[in-house]
């Protein structure tokens, strides 16, 4: 049987290793459809027989994409664009490009002109995400995108085999957002970076499959024993906080990570497809439903309030905010942020990460001081 | 108001001056009645306020005339001091600046009861007026116009559109308790097609030989195509205007001075914070600017509602790539240009973001050399006056090329 450990390990290659996750789905036979930030519909690939397959930019240099984008282009755009152009994304069999920032929408253009060998499948979310109209048109998009994805798979989207994808991926976001409480109990078992990658590699998997290996590890942690965490617990947010060496800093200092509100994280899953007798409907809701996020209307700016609540839900004693270099929506939220946890006199620090990123000293000395300051 | 003499005819350059500085004025007096004044997003269906009589100002209007009086460091800075990253766009930074400080010397304007806000232009805008709207603890009405990656406008957009133009304008009365008249809103669509079609006539005189206008003029002109469009006064200005070019025509005048050897694309905002550093070696090199699709953006031209929908969602910084470089092209072509100077703007994520391949269809598709530079809308630490100048001679050395060639 087994171990805790064993179950982490295989869920820590997956995500340090997507390609290889790739290509051997491909070479089963199966295709895969590359989902780009932020939320592209995963539900649809499922139903349409295949597999979604994450694709948030990669830790390499840039080359290619130079020819399309400003050297003041946010890292996992240029970053996803360059694996288009060199061929490392070519075993998708498409690429579902959302357009909820001003970057995701160049980047799919750019895609469409310039990636020949993975065709683009642009999702458009509406804004007015909440009124009816904005509901209806995300369901004629969802209807439209599932054609597009048929037409690739062959295999229709009906009303049966999208209730079961969303019934799946739904039973994913419960499992992870159970493994989340879970890792919050045991950072003496589950570091920052086996976390991210518990989260991060279910982007690439069978999802149903990665929720059986999720809720081992939830009943592997359960049979051991609470222990006192002697370190600091902090609620994270940002875009992304997967980089290997970050989160060696943050396990260095000592910090757990006890909730997040990352978009390649927790917003991913916090929020579920609701029931509805159509299920594209209920895919449409679902994005009515989401609060908190930088790059959906809010105009009551909801994400301050809502870490408040999960710093004092978690007992956490500060937040990290992880800034994705040139990423807008975040530098907007910023002072709004820090104005919300400022009233609630909860400490933050933030540090700017890039895939592009080679030293990490300063992030080590803020996460250091900052380590000084909540323990103070 | 006007310096003109009793008796002699305003010029139109004069009367859109004193329109657009009317404009404000009234936007000031409605706020002194007590009335509630909205800030507004350049590319919102202004058709909307105008219809239930309702008085708004501008706030990207403000920040390039802030920028352009040499106050955009200074409110960037403020801004950066509030915790707002220098990445962000400078527009927004000097306006959330103006938002905390209240008030500014080089352009004042009302504080906002209410946003209207509209992303035809660009997704910053929806976060920029988000917090606005926080701080201020004011509503915000948000017209999204979904982002195209095919060359026409669908009919589901289209409804969507519709559907929150309904809204925004039921929430707009119910704010501010102005009725809906339909007949107000109908007068008011047949100003604004007629001030649009005026302003794209007037604009459209670049296209010959030698263009009876600086290129730049329509910058200047542009304020009044923004903030006034609904009035029978813009109508009028612009149509003035068209007729003054129109004479210039004949006559052979032009408001450019000196001999217009080149004819070029300028692409992009107009880098504020350096308007004499931008057109004055365009004019040492006799360049006039012949052809932009910026100007031109605010003549959003409809014959129903239904299309009045469809044409917010045109304006170049909506359509997908294809379109965006058609329109450079088509405007090119028309305008007869033999290069273009591409402002590579550090402000504008979504414009800068697509420019590279747009550069290639238009230098590929029209044979002529084209130049990047690299600027700011109204962040003056990012352009580089010893950059712009190279890149001005290097690309009058190829056109002089081109014209020796043909010669």
């Amino acid at each position: 049987m087994s171990t805790l450990n064993d179950t982490l390990q295989k869920l820590c290659d997956v995500a340090a290793n997507p390609a290889a996750q790739l290509n051997a789905m491909v070479a089963q036979g199966k295709k895969a459809i590359g989902c780009f930030p932020v939320y592209s519909p995963a539900e649809l690939v499922i139903a349409a027989g295949m597999t979604p397959f994450a694709v948030w930019g990669a830790e390499m240099e840039i080359s290619s994409a130079k020819k399309y984008f400003p050297s003041f282009y946010c890292g996992i755009a240029q970053t996803c664009l360059e694996m288009g152009l060199n061929g490392k994304l070519d075993k998708l069999s498409g690429a579902m490009i959302p357009v909820l920032c001003d970057t995701l929408k160049c980047l799919g253009q750019n895609w469409k002109v310039g990636v020949k060998n993975v065709p683009f499948i642009p999702v458009i979310h509406p804004q007015n995400r909440k009124l009816p109209a904005g509901v209806e048109f995300m369901r004629k998009q969802y209807v439209a995108i599932a054609e597009k994805l048929s037409a690739i798979s062959g295999r229709k989207v009906d009303k049966a085999s999208l209730q079961k994808a969303i019934d799946t991926c739904n039973a994913q976001r419960a499992a992870l957002r159970e493994f989340s409480d879970v890792a919050a109990l045991y950072p003496h078992l589950i570091s920052p970076a086996q976390r991210n990658a518990v989260i991060k590699s279910g982007g690439f998997m069978d999802r149903a499959e990665h929720t059986a290996a999720v809720r081992q590890i939830i009943e592997q942690c359960r049979q051991q024993p609470v222990k006192e965490w002697s370190g600091h617990k902090v609620v994270t947010t940002g875009i992304l906080a997967d980089s290997p060496a970050l989160l060696q800093v943050l396990a260095d200092n000592k910090f757990a990570v006890v909730a997040d509100e990352v978009a390649q994280e927790s917003r991913q899953y916090r929020t579920d497809v609701p029931a509805d007798a159509d299920p594209f409907n209920a895919l449409a809701r679902q994005i009515s439903d989401m609060e908190g996020c930088s790059v959906l209307y809010d105009p009551d700016k909801k994400r301050g309030p809502m870490i408040v609540d999960m710093v004092k839900k978690h007992g956490a004693q500060g937040v990290v905010f992880l800034m994705t270099k040139f990423c807008d929506p975040e530098e907007f939220d910023f002072p709004m942020v820090k104005k919300a946890l400022d009233a609630a006199g909860i400490p933050m620090v933030s540090v700017e990460v890039d895939q592009q990123m080679r030293s990490f000293e300063q992030a080590r000395t803020a996460l250091q001081t900052f380590a000084d300051v909540i323990s103070a | 108001m006007s310096e003109q003499n009793v008796g002699e005819p305003v010029p139109a350059k004069i009367r859109l001056r004193d329109i657009a500085a009317k404009a404000y004025e009234e936007a000031w007096e409605a706020k002194k009645r007590g009335e509630m004044v909205g800030w507004c997003a350049s590319n919102f269906p202004q058709e909307i306020p105008q219809t239930l009589g309702i008085k708004v100002v501008y706030p990207e209007n403000q920040a390039a005339a802030i920028a352009a009086k040499g106050g955009g460091l200074r409110m960037c800075e403020h801004a950066e001091g509030l915790g707002y990253s220098n990445d962000i766009c400078a527009y927004a930074r000097t306006s959330l600046a103006f938002l905390d400080i209240g008030s500014c010397e080089e352009m004042d304007m009302p504080q906002p009861d209410f946003v209207l806000c509209c992303n035809n232009i660009c997704n910053c805008m929806i976060k920029w007026y988000e917090n606005i709207a926080k701080e201020r603890n004011i509503p915000m009405i948000l017209i999204d116009i979904p982002f195209k990656n095919d060359y026409e406008t669908d009919d589901a957009s289209v409804e969507y559109i519709k559907a929150q133009f309904d809204h925004a304008m039921q929430q707009l009365s119910e704010i501010t308790g102005k009725p809906f008249s339909e007949k107000r809103f109908k007068e008011v669509m047949a100003v604004s097609q007629r001030t649009a079609k005026a302003w794209l006539r007037a604009a459209e005189f670049t296209k010959y030989v030698p263009s009876p206008l600086n290129g730049f003029d329509l910058f200047n002109h542009m304020a009044v195509a923004v903030c006034a469009r609904g009035t029978v006064e813009a109508a009028e200005a612009f149509e003035q205007l068209a007729d003054e070019y129109e004479a210039a025509v004949k006559t052979g005048a032009s408001t450019y001075k000196g001999e217009q050897k080149y004819r070029v694309l300028f692409e992009g905002i107009a880098c504020w914070p350096y308007l004499r550093a931008t057109s004055a070696p365009l004019k040492e090199h006799g360049i006039n600017v012949t052809a932009t699709v910026y100007a031109t953006a605010f003549g959003v031209l409809y014959n129903n509602t239904a299309e009045m929908m469809r044409a917010y969602s045109y304006v170049p910084n909506c359509v997908s790539l294809e379109r965006a470089a058609d329109m450079r092209i088509n405007v090119g072509r028309e305008n007869k240009i033999d290069g273009a100077i591409i402002h590579t703007n550090r402000s504008c994520k979504l414009w800068s973001g697509i420019m590279p391949e747009v550069e290639r269809r238009i230098r590929d598709t029209l044979h002529i050399p084209t130049v990047t530079f690299d600027g700011d809308q109204a962040d003056p630490r990012v352009f580089s006056e010893a950059q712009y100048q190279t890149r001005i001679e290097a690309l009058c050395e190829v056109m002089a090329a081109n014209k020796e060639a043909k010669a």
